[in-house]
């Protein structure tokens, strides 16, 4: 075999290899999907987080306008402090709440947000003070145990 | 029968040292290998030559087996996963494990047996017939003329392979679930394109496969040119070839999964 054809098909092994990895990096993976332009990072305290994960999608309205940078624990306020990156063409309200939700009954878990009234913006760095954590099943039952055994006491009566 | 026991934790005693020692070899030939790499490289001609018979001839196996394997992963998950109800996220299942976890383990064990027993066997048999000494006697350098071509050779085409792997595996999981079964086309690919993150599972793949790439080079020119110059030696460093570099691949899959997935 001479060397013109082995560098043919030697080439051809490679651009294949290339096409190969354009595909896994855009039709399976999300390397477009997952990069969001220009973006500001804002910070919120969480009482509970559930089980949020870093790189997490952020929504409003069900659209995708971020992702969750990183989550740490403060350990000045003993809560959960989550850093979220948004997109720099979608503003929010500094008063816009965030909370911990779930999609579907066994779906992966996101931050919520919604705008508020206020005319100030959200900045690069600035605190979001409304949030509400995840809902924790424990405690969900407790609360309708609790609510039922009133009921019935109240039924007694 | 004490002296039997004794006899039983020598060998024990033995076989241990002996594998320690083979490890500890095969570095040393790594870095002898890569030291002379900057010579191989002159001629890169020889390494295209390489890739070519351990990368594009290994291309029928590896895309035959990954479709196979994607087709399998599409009518095993399809049939787990319709039990719970979610038969959409087949896709989901099939992209993950195949770019995670199967697409490199398999495409490297297929590549151990299908070009790193070739390089052993090639090596080997020119140091049987004395072409190694025949280029020493030239002062030319066997590792950097025979050796490192094949290793760099082996090493680039591995992640390609593993890449094209993948590839095949999830259009064959595609056909099963899409074309065959009827899962919804839509679902399968945005719910896979949701799921799969480039960098954290795409590039982690591609690195195990790069690692593996390594280890089954370095291994398979380390028997051929460590190999005794006879026929059963050949054959034998051949085997041990394939033996070592399948089990060398599945520890550091172990290994590597568990730094990965830590991160």
């Amino acid at each position: 075999m001479n060397r013109a054809t082995l560098n043919l098909w030697v080439g051809i092994f490679v651009v294949g290899g290339f096409i190969a990895l354009l595909f896994l990096a855009f039709k399976v993976g999300n390397f477009a999907g997952g990069n969001l332009g220009e973006t500001y990072s804002v910070v919120a305290h969480f009482d509970n987080i559930g089980g949020l994960k870093a790189s997490a999608p952020v929504k409003s309205s069900g659209v995708l306008v971020g992702r969750v940078m990183s989550i740490q624990f403060d350990t000045k306020k003993y809560d959960a402090l989550v850093t979220i990156r948004l997109d720099k063409r979608i503003p929010f309200s500094s008063d816009t709440m965030a909370s911990v939700l779930t999609s579907g009954i066994l779906g992966e878990q996101y931050v919520g947000l919604e705008t508020g009234g206020e005319v100030e913006m959200l900045k690069e760095g600035s605190e979001i003070t409304h949030t509400q954590g995840a809902m924790v099943l424990e405690k969900l039952i407790g609360q309708f145990f609790i609510s039922k055994s009133q009921e019935s006491g109240e039924g007694a009566k | 029968m004490l002296s039997k026991i004794k006899n039983d934790v020598q060998n024990v005693g033995h076989l241990t040292l002996e594998l320690i020692s083979g490890i500890g070899a095969v570095f040393v030939f790594l870095i002898v290998t890569l030291s002379h790499s900057a010579t191989s490289f002159q001629r890169f001609s020889l390494t295209i030559r390489e890739i070519f018979f351990s990368g594009v001839l290994s291309l029928i196996i590896i895309l035959v087996s990954g479709l196979f394997v994607g087709m399998v992963l599409g009518l095993q998950g399809y049939e787990t996963l319709q039990t719970y109800g979610s038969s959409d996220s087949v896709g989901v299942l099939v992209a993950l494990s195949l770019t995670r976890e199967l697409g490199p383990v398999v495409s490297a064990l297929l590549f151990a047996s299908r070009a790193g027993s070739a390089i052993t066997a090639e090596i080997g048999l020119m140091k049987a017939t004395e072409q190694l000494s025949a280029m020493e006697m030239m002062a030319i350098n066997p590792i950097a003329r025979v050796v490192g071509p094949r290793f760099w050779g082996g090493v680039l085409s591995m992640p390609v392979l593993t890449a094209m792997f993948i590839s095949t595996g999830v259009l064959g999981g595609y056909m099963i679930a899409v074309l065959l079964i009827g899962v919804d086309s839509g679902a399968f690919w945005s719910q896979m394109n949701a799921a799969v993150d480039f960098s954290h599972d795409v590039l982690n793949g591609l690195i195990k496969s790069f690692v593996f790439g390594l280890a089954v080079c370095a291994i398979a020119t380390y028997q051929g040119y460590s190999a005794a110059p006879t026929a059963e030696g050949v054959s034998g460093a051949t085997t041990r070839t394939v033996v070592s570099s399948s089990l060398a691949i599945l520890a550091l899959d172990l290994v590597l999964t568990a730094f990965m997935l830590k991160g």
